[in-house]
């Protein structure tokens, strides 16, 4: 098989890589970038622990072709904090002990974010519907709830 | 046992109980933190295994001759590259690559190292394996049966008398009790007699197990894995591989959940073997489809239980069978079932029997207080069924018959002051117990126990020059340790909490630290990173009347700091930690405190737990409405991460219910 060369952008920045054709932007952007915080869960689109946006839309980067990205802007976790300064919803999780293990935390966080994108004020149903792709074992989601609804205040104040 | 009980009598803390951030919150939300599939190394090939898609089957013949000359691949290895050595444990040796026989659906028979996955993809595809299918068993009842597949020619069950001629699949017996359940049933004005099924639940934690393997051409080796016990990895490997142990050094990556189910190896001698056999890095990243079919969930069981009841509520006495398949290999968690399955019940006659059973499944691993659970389930059904027939309050039935101080548990000991009774008054004093249930709603409660652990620990507390603290602990954090010891160790220094940082140091950096399981790391570690701080004080003071010359009984540390005794010691202004430390050069050389030994006496747990449920009896959906859960944990370290233990564990019994 000879790789499919692709430009995308990545969290602002201008990338690109060569990969296979079957390959998955997770792996490509796992084995070839080095952004490792986008994590393979399953490989089936079932756990949402390898969540990135592509062109805004939340998608499962484990079910999407790493050519798929050509032209394309993907964020990650890796661009969710400025600097030093957390994103709201990193904070919160922090501080709600919303992780356990930590290895879903990228997943949904990247998830929260295109949700109070388009929703600002979510009711409590809305994103336990919206983060109903992403599996977390140990928490058993109450502290997730509580840390995404009080970001979501913080950020509508 | 009371958490204060034979330790210090101070009962106010400034540190422990407060919730601060934990110290490797940022990398785990920033996605800087790396799990065991996160590490790479230059010159790294992929490693992938083979797994037998049978689930019993007899290998006649392995060609890799076609796999071992297509280009790009480095190493192939099979059994007979990982034989027998002396010490090593059989069953974890046959497990991790299949000799004569592929045991179960998914167990390793080959495995390959190449220049990338596609290349070892394709190798995979090109060994050649003359499998001879037998017939196989995977339910424990039928595998208990006379004429059911063997799938150990060996396995001749201990426990029974006479001992048996013949081999079965029936590894051992065992017996635990008190009286004689005959006469308690005797004495019962009701009895429930009833028989229970639980399946191989897997633990489902999100992360696939993954290692790093780097093993040179001098025979010292490097190993990153996700465990929740290293050292076990470590001496296991090297075990099962002939190496020193003083030759492998293995480092815990951050570890993406376990709940027992990284308590064994798996994937790690094949990756050192490989790489070994190559001579360079190799990384063996689990599928999901592996973790399932070649990981191990906790037992299925078949259980049977009796209890009997005076009319009063008293339960005269219990009886129970449980058997418990492991996987194809001895070592199902049946005796802890036995052991626990009527610990909440303080009981004149009760005899339980626990059959260990091997069937052609994955070699179960820990979930959960292995054992305990399904035991449980069974249990707390018919005491709920007892209640149910008295027409007695289910809490009130549990607290006529609970386990208290001087209780003489099933399993043997007299318990000393313990918890239940008080769970139990707290769910009846709960608003959630007297909400009104309306059509097709149902309100169950359980009680439940754990014996908890302490097990061998060694920590290690170095005090830097500008007053912070390191603290090494080797048990890895699988859930917020690192910020329960930092707590625990500032307490003790009188220092302030992000003045410590807590890390889970390599195995060749201390000495051997059990598991972290059994939920004995906060005890186990936290007792020993207390022991390793006190340590650390005195060798804090001993400077201070170096630097004052005073003599070292003449003084005490408080608040941080080294005070003299008493006016007789000297008019001194107190030293701080960071004042000591600064010094250290001129005073003689480097702090530290340290700590190794065998933790004992962990206290036992208790928990009883309220579920309400509404079930739509056309199709059987059941919704939780609401679920209480009042648990006996001791001394709440950090409360969220205790709470998150509370949450986590029932929102897994639930999917294990359901």
């Amino acid at each position: 098989m000879s790789g499919v060369h692709v430009s995308t952008t990545i969290n602002g920045d201008a990338y690109e890589f060569v990969c296979e054709p079957d390959e998955s932007l997770l792996d490509a952007l796992r084995n070839r970038l080095g952004l490792t915080g986008a994590k393979e869960g399953c490989g089936t689109g079932d756990c949402g622990a390898c969540s990135v946006t592509l062109d805004g839309r939340l998608v499962c980067s484990c079910l999407v072709l790493g050519a798929e990205a050509e032209g394309k802007e993907i964020a990650t976790i890796e661009g969710m904090a400025d600097g030093e300064a957390l994103h709201p919803l990193q904070k919160k999780f922090l501080e709600h002990a919303a992780l356990q293990c930590g290895i879903c935390t990228p997943g949904f966080l990247v998830a929260a974010r295109a949700l109070l994108e388009r929703h600002p004020d979510p009711s409590e149903t809305e994103i336990r519907f919206w983060l109903a792709g992403n599996l977390c074992r140990c928490t058993g989601y109450d502290k997730i709830v509580r840390a995404v609804m009080d970001a979501a205040a913080e950020m509508r104040r | 046992m009371p958490l204060d009980q034979g330790a210090p009598k101070k009962l106010k803390f400034r540190e422990v109980g407060t919730r601060p951030l934990r110290p490797d919150g940022i990398d785990k939300v920033t996605g800087r933190a790396r799990f065991g599939a996160d590490a790479s190394a230059p010159g790294m090939l992929v490693g992938r295994i083979l797994r037998s898609p049978h689930a019993h089957a007899k290998i006649r013949k392995i060609d890799a001759s076609a796999a071992e000359k297509l280009p790009g691949v480095k190493a192939v290895v099979t059994g007979a590259d990982i034989p027998y050595r002396e010490g090593a444990d059989r069953w974890v040796w046959m497990n991790v690559m299949a000799q004569k026989k592929a045991l179960y659906d998914g167990h390793a028979v080959a495995a390959v190292a190449a220049v990338d996955a596609a290349t070892a993809r394709k190798a995979l595809k090109l060994i050649k394996i003359d499998y001879e299918v037998l017939a196989h068993v995977t339910d424990v009842d039928e595998a208990m049966k006379p004429g059911a597949p063997l799938l150990h020619d060996d396995i001749f069950t201990k426990g029974v008398e006479p001992e048996p001629k013949k081999p079965s699949n029936v590894t051992e017996r065992y017996e635990v009790g008190h009286g004689d359940p005959e006469k308690g049933f005797a004495e019962a004005d009701v009895i429930i007699e009833r028989s229970f099924k639980t399946e191989a639940t897997h633990q489902g934690y999100i992360e696939p197990h993954a290692c790093l393997a780097n093993v040179g051409a001098d025979g010292t080796g490097e190993l990153w894995v996700c465990t929740q016990g290293h050292y076990m990895v470590r001496d296991v490997c090297a075990s099962l591989l002939g190496m020193d142990i003083s030759k492998l050094r293995v480092t815990a990556s951050e570890i993406g959940g376990g709940f027992g189910g990284k308590t064994t190896v798996f994937i790690e001698p094949v990756a050192l073997a490989l790489s070994r056999k190559a001579g360079r890095p190799v990384k063996v990243v689990m599928s999901r489809e592996e973790v399932f079919r070649a990981t191990g969930p906790t037992s299925s069981a078949s259980m049977d239980v009796k209890m009997g009841a005076k009319k009063d509520g008293t339960i005269t006495g219990a009886f129970a069978e449980f058997r418990y398949q492991g996987g194809a290999f001895p070592g199902s968690p049946v005796q802890f079932g036995a052991m626990t399955a009527f610990a909440c019940y303080d009981l004149k006659h009760v005899k339980v029997i626990g059959y260990d059973v091997v069937a052609n499944r994955p070699k179960q691993a820990a979930y959960r207080a292995p054992g305990a659970p399904m035991a449980a389930f069974a249990v707390e059904s018919v005491v709920a069924e007892l209640a149910e027939q008295l027409k007695m309050d289910p809490l009130e039935f549990r607290l006529k018959n609970a386990a208290k101080e001087g209780t003489k548990a099933a399993y043997g000991p007299t318990f000393g002051p313990i918890g239940l009774v008080e769970t139990i008054k707290a769910c009846q004093k709960h608003p959630s117990y007297k909400i009104p249930l309306k059509e097709n709603q149902g309100r169950g409660v359980a009680s439940g126990f754990w014996f908890n652990f302490g097990g061998q620990t060694c920590v290690s507390l170095n005090v830097n020059g500008d007053g912070t603290v390191a603290l090494s602990v080797g048990t890895p954090d699988i859930g917020g340790s690192r910020a329960s010891m930092s707590l625990m160790a500032a307490e003790e220094l009188g220092i302030p909490y992000d003045k410590v940082r807590t890390i889970v140091a390599d195995t060749s950096s201390l000495g051997y630290n059990d598991v972290t399981d059994g939920s004995r790391v906060t005890f186990a570690t936290g007792l020993a990173t207390i022991n390793a701080a006190r340590d650390c004080v005195q060798k804090l003071c001993a400077r201070a009347a170096k630097i004052w010359a005073i003599p070292e009984e003449a003084v005490t540390w408080e608040n941080g700091k080294a005070h003299p005794a008493g006016d007789n010691a000297g008019k001194f202004e107190p030293l701080s930690l960071a004042e000591i430390a600064a010094k250290a050069g001129n005073t003689g050389g480097p702090i530290a405190g340290h700590c190794e030994f065998n933790a004992e006496n962990a206290g036992p747990g208790f928990a009883t737990h309220i579920v309400d449920v509404e079930v739509d009896p056309e199709t059987g959906r059941t919704e939780v409405l609401r679920y209480l859960v009042i648990q006996d944990a001791g001394k709440a370290v950090h409360p969220s991460y205790v709470e998150g233990q509370f949450q986590g564990g029932a929102v897994q019994g639930v999917g294990w219910a359901l």
